[in-house]
């Protein structure tokens, strides 16, 4: 007979082991079932800078979270209900984050003495009572394995890499989760590279689901019903997939041929690896000798009439600066995404963090200000794409996109868009060689965009500063300053096309958060507990970093305070008081890990306890 | 035919040399070695049978970087040593373009030199004109990357330290397919060599010696003076044996541990010269390391080989996998991935 189930709301699960255990492998195949059983969702992958790091060392743990739920989800869960630790190491870095009276499924075979050792465990943690607090469930999933597919004829190193399988089949049962989607994937995956491997992942996975059912050790299965999630056609998505599609998009839209200028740096580097392999569609990605190069060869085929694009994070923006002052001063349109991550320097290249924001602002040589635009979510990043070549090419101006680490990886189920209900992206080439004048302006204060190969539009643009109109090399005072306050205006003009600023929540009240980018589910879950609390706490969240929209001053006027979360010390807060010389309560947090919910509504109640 | 049906593309037949001038004036010092370069590419261009809008000029900064101003075609003036990669997008989204780059022994050697080895190496059909004056003159007399060693100069009071690059050697061990040197003085060579860059297939890259007369005047004096001219040039000639001397009574040969002599041809007779070869690498780098006094200088195309070039080969993957997949759209791709349905 079945073990009976019970019903939970939410659940959060963290897979955990060596880099080399499979993790995010087992956390996105979990994922995708558990979008098939129509749950909602939100993921957290994390891994190690090091590509491989010591076997068993604190170093090399990779892990994957997951939130799924019977109703709406923001955020990827703040304490893992379950964990899931295929080795000592891997208890270690993620055992703090357990909730009380958590479930642990502990690989036991993985916790020899070597192994204690190099996770710096003196006792093994399994035995001696340190890990009374949790729900402990020691498996022997590698011996368990081994046994199961021992006839299928794998040499025993191979065979071992089967376990992830064995553990996923196992965490299915314990979710009742129907294994079919995991099962066509190894199908899919392996049979024809491999077909001995397709059948030990198969049976491994069905010897963990197996042993979920008859071994005496769960007395019962759990079960989070479907969410309430709007009608449609769903798929997975990651911020840099969505990100690239973005771009194709945009391309399609405008009718222009993409162009990617990139060199490869993480967290960025997956929208380089998607675009490549598109094509058929007319992409032309080109790998550059280093980020110069990258965004200088955009420089170029913006020039020459492509859609362009560089990708990078941080240190790569770091290493543009000049080329994007080029680019102002060219006044071509331009796409700099910057993938943040933990700074300064080579910082934390895996982790998350949202610290170049006054770099993109303000880090260039002379006036230069950009106009930026930020990706809330993975999916958003698709959107944002598009936005960022809309604003490009209608103001014939670079524009940065800044995304995040968490972002980047993270994945959610994202509402198939319909390409036909966008609007396209009006291009006109200028072909008109009657009295033509490189920088005479349109109503958005744009020049004309004269590509070579255009007969009698022939001319020169450069770096040194323009005469207005002609665009021929100018020294004289009154023009620098005109041209620099023309160029200011152009950018902050893209104003006027942002649609009115949505607020979650009540239009005024007594606190307002304030947020950008990648915070965005951990402030709407907080600002959505609050609701649900009866509190006037609303939610601004904002695309356009610069300019601001034209609404947002009177927005925040609106509130007693404004809470303005960032994952970095306090740079909007900042920029934020220099333009509005707004009074607001700035909260950061600096750890290359995304905000948890709770700490939000901590901040937000601290502020209402304050008003009283 | 134009590619814009409402304008008419130039007649490449009927275009001169004004056609490439533009109202600027040319602001190089008088006497300058860019005013002959410049005159020559503007002479050069209009033979080529190539309409005014398909050529593109990138520069990077630099006196020489002027020279896209000076040009009546589509041109910019990038940023310093960046050229090359800014010609490199201009060149891989629009192969159909003549793309060239103006720059420096600073601009590609110092402060691009990272660009301009990968410029080569790509084949990426870019024609590059390197103007070596062995100084950098716009930032007023400091040395370069191809200053002797010992130069005295604003930066060096006691002379430089560092040994200077040899270019074209450099060139060719960054795997460039067409390597030449020219002199700003010899209008006709000069030509020659524009010709020859602009019918090869793949990045072609060419040194010119460049007199700065402000800061380093007469640094190639032995090679363009009248008198010394003779006994220092050695003119490179594919299929030729290396003759020079003012009677042309000097030859290159090689002794039995591969190393250059210069002799008198009388002695050894013709048939034991060395014989040029612009297809044979070790021949170009060798030659290439004949550097005065002890050697002649040759002038002329060290290399030119046939390799298919990125732009090309770039173009061909496109089309390929449009063949591939056939008639895709956006809204495909976004759905090639597992998609399921919410009721
Ligand atoms: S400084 Fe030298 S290289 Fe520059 S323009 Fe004057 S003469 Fe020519």
């Amino acid at each position: 007979m079945a073990k009976a189930h019970e019903i939970l709301d939410a659940v959060t699960i963290r897979f955990a082991g060596d880099s080399g255990d499979g993790m995010q492998l087992t956390g996105n195949q979990f994922t995708q079932t558990s979008a098939l059983a129509g749950n909602d969702l939100a993921t957290f992958p994390d891994f190690p800078a090091e590509i491989r790091a010591p076997a068993g060392s604190l170093a090399g743990v990779s892990g994957f979270q997951l939130n799924f739920s019977s109703h709406e989800v923001f955020t990827h869960g703040d304490t893992p209900d379950v964990l899931v630790a295929m080795n000592p190491a891997a208890l270690k870095v993620n055992l703090e984050d357990l909730r009380p009276g958590g479930i642990l499924i502990a690989n036991i075979q993985a916790f020899g003495d070597k192994n204690l050792e190099r996770a710096g465990y003196l006792e093994n943690p399994l035995e001696d009572g340190s890990l009374s607090a949790y729900r402990v469930y020691p498996v022997d999933i590698t011996t368990m394995t081994l046994n199961a597919i021992a006839g299928v004829g794998l040499n025993q190193r191979s065979a071992v890499r089967s376990k992830n399988f064995f553990a996923l089949g196992l965490v299915y049962w314990l979710f009742n989760r129907d294994m079919q989607h995991t099962v066509a994937w190894i199908e899919s995956h392996f049979r024809q590279r491999d077909p001995l491997v397709a059948d030990a992942n198969l049976q491994a996975l069905n010897a963990g689901y197996n042993y979920g059912e008859t071994a005496e050790l769960f007395t019962h299965s759990y079960m989070v019903k479907k969410a309430p999630i709007a009608p449609g056609r769903y798929r997975n998505i990651t911020g840099n997939d969505a990100m690239a599609l973005g771009l194709v998009a945009a391309a399609e839209l405008s009718g222009l041929e993409l162009f990617l200028g990139s060199y490869p740096i993480t967290p960025a580097s997956d929208i380089l690896h998607f675009l490549s392999k598109q094509k058929h569609l007319g992409v032309k990605t080109f790998q550059a000798e280093d980020e110069i190069a990258a965004v200088a060869s955009a420089i170029g085929a913006a020039f020459a009439g492509g859609l362009a694009v560089t990708t990078t994070s941080g240190p790569g923006i770091a290493l543009k600066g000049e080329a994007m002052g080029l680019a102002m001063m060219l006044e071509l349109p331009l796409i700099v995404i910057n993938v943040q991550r933990g700074g300064p320097s080579t910082g934390l290249p895996t982790k998350t963090e949202q610290s170049d924001l006054l770099q993109v602002l303000f880090g260039r040589n002379g006036e230069c200000p950009l106009p930026v635009v930020a990706a809330s979510g993975p999916g958003d990043c698709f959107d944002t794409a598009i936005e960022a070549a809309r604003i490009a090419v209608r103001h014939m101006v670079p524009v940065v996109v800044l995304s995040d680490g968490y972002l980047a990886n993270g994945a959610e189920p994202w509402r198939v868009p319909d390409m036909s209900t966008y609007a396209p992206i009006p291009v006109e080439f200028e072909t008109n060689a009657e009295d033509f004048q490189p920088y005479r302006r349109d109503e958005n204060l744009a020049r004309p965009w004269a590509i070579p190969g255009t007969p009698g539009l022939e001319h020169r643009v450069g770096g040194l500063e323009k005469q207005d109109v002609t665009g021929n090399v100018s020294y004289d005072p009154a023009n620098h300053e005109h041209m620099c306050r023309l160029r200011a205006a152009k950018v902050a003009k893209v104003a006027d096309h942002i649609p009115p600023t949505a607020i979650f929540g009540p239009d005024e009240g007594d606190v307002l958060v304030l947020g950008w980018g990648g915070t965005f589910g951990a402030i709407r879950a907080a600002v959505d507990h609050a609701h649900a609390q009866g509190k006037a706490v609303s939610h601004v969240h904002l695309r356009h970093l610069n300019p601001f929209p034209n609404d947002l001053e009177a927005i925040m006027k609106r509130f007693r305070r404004v809470l303005v979360p960032e994952l970095n010390l306090g740079q909007l807060a900042f920029v934020l008081r220099g333009r509005y010389l707004a009074d607001l309560v700035s909260y950061t947090k600096l750890q290359g890990k995304p905000f948890r919910e709770a700490e939000l509504a901590q901040q937000i109640d601290a502020l209402l306890e304050g008003e009283r | 035919m134009s590619k814009y049906p409402n304008l008419p593309a130039t007649d490449a037949a009927a275009l001169t040399r004004k056609d490439f001038a533009t109202d600027q004036d040319v602001r190089w010092c008088p006497g300058c070695g860019d005013y002959s370069i410049l005159a020559q590419v503007q002479r050069t261009l209009p033979t080529l049978g190539i309409p005014r809008e398909d050529y593109v000029f990138i520069s990077g900064i630099g006196c020489s970087s002027r020279f896209p101003y000076y040009m009546d075609t589509y041109g910019m003036h990038s940023i310093h040593g960046r050229a090359p990669a800014v010609a490199s997008g201009v060149k891989a989204l629009r192969p159909e373009l003549n793309v060239w780059v103006i720059t420096g022994d600073g601009d590609a050697l110092s402060i691009g030199g990272n660009h301009l080895i990968h410029a080569l190496r790509r084949n990426i059909g870019l024609k590059i004109i390197l103007f070596n004056n062995r100084i950098y003159g716009l930032t007023k007399g400091q040395y370069s990357p191809t200053s002797e060693v010992g130069k005295r100069t604003k930066s060096t009071p006691m002379g430089s330290l560092d040994y200077p690059f040899n270019p074209i050697s450099l060139m060719l061990g960054a795997e460039a397919t067409f390597v030449a040197r020219a002199l700003d003085i010899d209008a006709k060579h000069l030509q020659e060599m524009v010709t020859r860059m602009a019918a090869h297939e793949g990045t072609a890259i060419l040194e010119i010696y460049q007199n700065c007369n402000i800061f380093n005047d007469g640094a190639f004096a032995y090679l363009t003076d009248r008198q010394t001219r003779p006994q220092h040039e050695l003119k490179l000639e594919h299929g030729k044996p290396l003759r020079f001397g003012p009677k042309n009574e000097k030859g290159i040969v090689l002794d039995r541990q591969m190393r250059p002599q210069v002799v008198e041809v009388e002695a050894v007779g013709e048939d034991a010269l060395l014989v040029h070869d612009e297809t044979n690498p070790t021949l170009s780098y060798l030659l290439s390391q004949l550097v005065h006094p002890d050697f002649p200088t040759p002038v002329g195309v060290f290399r030119s080989i046939e390799r298919p070039s990125y732009d090309a080969m770039f173009t061909a993957q496109i089309e390929d996998a449009k063949k591939r997949k056939p008639g895709k759209t956006v809204q495909d791709l976004i759905e090639d991935a597992h998609v399921w349905t919410v009721e």
